[in-house]
């Protein structure tokens, strides 16, 4: 039926208007955004409603949009906690980090790791990692871009709508710079508010409520006594269709510990009871990297800094939280519309498969009521293009920024004149995006929102510690932060990496062969399910032990810490009412720097 | 401001003020910190100990899939809205504070 139902000029035009849209708003302010400090922190004058719809927008990314609904469909309870965390992640950052880092007013985390230890090689260091995290990010924001290309046009090829996605948006980021992503972004918010919650309201109307849906799907302790629920099923409410053979069964996917929780367990043919605390772990492990992982995003920590003062930033905090919190509650219903409606996916894969649930869903009401299925199909492909479209604008000029700010203009050529570092940041854009789009071009047998956890997985282990240990921890030194922060990040780095290409290989296109080297690790993941799960979600080793060695190194090289670390610590944390930082600002220079 | 005073020896940049302003803002996150992370790691555990409880049908959810998917999100509002509200107050009162301190070791 899908492939039949070849091309729709409804779900045609509404993605096309959102891709003029943005690229318009990008173009349009590109002629205001004139001075180097207007391209790189949009001049820091943005009100709390638009920069927490920025932030937002910026933060709500394909995974968001379509992969939470797709892991759902596949995997069930488990996958709702990647929502969750995801809305959570925002606590920790108003917590513990959002207010000092603001204090001491630094663009980017790499200018924090600067100013906060003195040494320009910390700076040097801790850029890496906007890149690393950056292009773990990006892979699925491209699979997100290929799969709705797919989707629209059937018969793309993948990598062809990788290509053209990465395109246009690298341009319009080469061109626009950050001041017009900030309006772009919290527009974008709205787009997607919209496209994932009003085909939800129109669906549920017609399939039954939420938890209606849910309740079609027995649980163990359903069929010991079956709920009356399901015996006063609305006349109009339409059948669940069957599930096929590659479909997890109802009570492995509506209970916890299911199948995205067991699967090395399940692999490595232990029972239920043995795999069961294997379980636990993951989950605990997951819930730690998309909790710690949050505060350590390169593209959304710079946003703080474009809020005018630390109340400003704490507000918008707030609102950020509710904003994506009421976003995260639609999602699943998309999963579980999906399971009990259009269970065909589950015998595809790539981008054919699960992860195009929210795109595809809406066209099932076509049947009844006509052009209606075409038009909602063409609001949430429009949604999904807002969401990797502006998560891809936002990491591409944190990345951009890193390279042609630091790399270039620090490293490379430090005398460089401001308009040679304007023309370096196009190009650096463009070198990015180039990347980009060829990891991309790989990923297509991943899951989405699963390539997403990774990448916060890395921040957790990275920058996360960094950022908390600095700001309340005055024993720290550049050596143990450094010691830490690379040795927990690369850990995270490399165990993801080893489980993405060993799952690449057992892949049955194209990369099954390309990475048909790494075939052997499943044995090996066979033979030990608790390694397999460590890597796969290594926060929960990675994070401790980045921690664990910061302090270690620190004590041991002590007298290193900060000449004047009690004066910058009271900027991290005393009121800005105090006009410390004024004072600390005139003493460096007062130093010579 | 009052920061004539090149080496620093006013209540500002004291040690004194510093420890206290770092330990009332710390207690305050770590409180907030630990309400919600005794119900994100309490629910998973809650799954592994007591599946049965976790399992009852309420409106069609399982109660543990309305908890996660559904209740989790006001009820870190809840906590976010505090924090926010109490953090607002204690800069003041440490603004308080410091002028405070400052009159007091100028007399």
């Amino acid at each position: 039926m899908p492939e039949a139902a070849s091309f729709d000029y409804w779900i045609l035009t509404f993605s096309a208007i959102t891709v003029i849209v943005t690229i318009w708003m990008g173009f349009r302010s590109a002629k205001t955004s004139k001075s180097a400090s207007d391209f790189f922190v949009a001049g820091r004058s943005v009100s709390v409603g638009w920069n927490a719809s920025a932030i937002s927008g910026e933060y709500l990314s394909a995974a968001s949009f379509m992969g939470i609904a797709g892991m759902v469909m596949l995997s069930g309870y488990d996958a709702l906690w990647y929502p969750v965390c995801y809305a959570c992640g925002y606590l920790f950052l108003l917590l513990f980090i959002a207010g000092p880092l603001r204090r001491f007013g630094a663009y980017t985390i790499p200018d924090f790791a600067e100013g906060r230890y003195d040494s320009p090689v910390f700076r040097k260091i801790a850029v890496c990692f906007v890149l690393f995290i950056g292009f773990f990010y990006t892979m699925p924001q491209m699979k997100g871009a290929g799969t709705t290309l797919a989707y629209i046009f059937p018969g793309l090829p993948y990598w062809v709508g990788v290509a053209v996605v990465g395109a246009v948006i690298t341009l319009n980021v080469a061109l626009g710079g950050m001041k017009g992503i900030t309006l772009v972004q919290a527009v974008q918010y709205w787009i997607k508010m919209f496209a994932i919650s009003v085909p939800i309201f129109v669906l549920l109307s017609v399939y039954g409520g939420y938890g209606k849906n849910l309740s079609l799907n027995g649980s163990a302790a359903d069929i010991a006594s079956p709920p009356a629920i399901v015996q006063t099923v609305e006349p109009s409410t339409p059948q669940r269709l069957a599930l096929p053979e590659k479909a997890p069964a109802d009570e492995a996917w509506i209970s916890p510990f299911g199948p995205l929780t067991t699967k090395a367990a399940t692999a490595a043919g232990l029972s239920p009871e043995e795999s069961k605390p294997l379980s636990l772990l993951y989950t605990f492990s997951l819930i730690v990297a998309l909790v710690c992982g949050t505060a350590g995003l390169p593209h959304i920590l710079v946003r703080f800094y474009t809020n005018p003062d630390g109340v400003a930033a704490k507000k918008t905090t707030m609102w950020v939280m509710i904003l994506i919190g009421v976003f995260y509650v639609f999602p699943p219903v998309f999963g579980v519309l999906g399971r009990n409606f259009l269970p065909e996916l589950y015998a595809a894969t790539g981008s054919k498969g699960p992860d195009k649930v929210v795109l595809e869903l809406p066209i099932l009401i076509r049947e009844k009521y006509g052009i209606l299925g075409s038009i909602l199909s063409g609001i949430t492909c429009a949604g999904a293009f807002a969401a990797f479209m502006s998560t891809f604008s936002g990491l591409l000029v944190s990345m951009t920024s890193a390279l042609a700010h630091d790399v270039y203009g620090r490293m490379l050529r430090p005398q460089s004149t401001p308009a040679q570092r304007m023309n370096m940041f196009k190009w650096c854009a463009i070198l990015i995006g180039g990347v980009s789009v060829i990891l991309g071009a790989l990923v297509e047998p991943l899951e989405i929102n699963f390539m997403v956890g990774q990448a916060f997985a890395i921040a957790a282990a990275s920058y996360f510690p960094l950022l908390f240990m600095s700001v309340w921890w005055r024993g720290m030194t550049m050596k143990g932060a450094a010691t830490g922060m690379l040795t927990g990040g690369l850990c995270a780095l490399f165990s993801a990496t080893l489980v993405n290409a060993s799952t690449l290989a057992l892949d049955k296109g194209p990369m099954g062969k390309l990475f048909a080297g790494f075939s052997g690790m499943n044995d090996f993941w066979r033979a030990h399910p608790l390694l397999r799960i460590l890597a796969e979600q290594p926060a929960i080793w990675s994070v401790p032990l980045a921690i664990g060695l910061m302090i270690v190194v620190s004590k041991a090289t002590k007298k290193t810490v900060p000449q004047d670390i009690r004066m910058k610590m009271l900027v991290l944390h005393a009121p800005e009412k105090l006009g410390l930082k004024q004072e600390y600002i005139e003493e460096h220079q007062g130093m010579g720097h | 401001m009052a920061h004539q005073n090149p080496d620093h020896d006013d209540f500002i940049h004291s040690e004194e003020f510093l420890h206290h302003l770092m330990r009332r803002q710390l207690r305050l996150s770590v409180a907030c910190a630990a309400a919600f992370l005794i119900l994100l790691f309490g629910l998973p555990l809650a799954n592994y100990f007591v599946p049965d409880i976790m399992a009852q049908r309420v409106g069609g959810f399982t109660l543990t899939w309305l908890i996660l998917g559904v209740l989790f999100f006001p009820f870190v509002w809840i906590i976010a809205r505090i924090f926010i509200t109490r953090s607002m107050a204690l800069e003041e009162a440490e603004v308080q504070l410091a002028a405070e301190g400052n009159e007091k070791r100028k007399a």
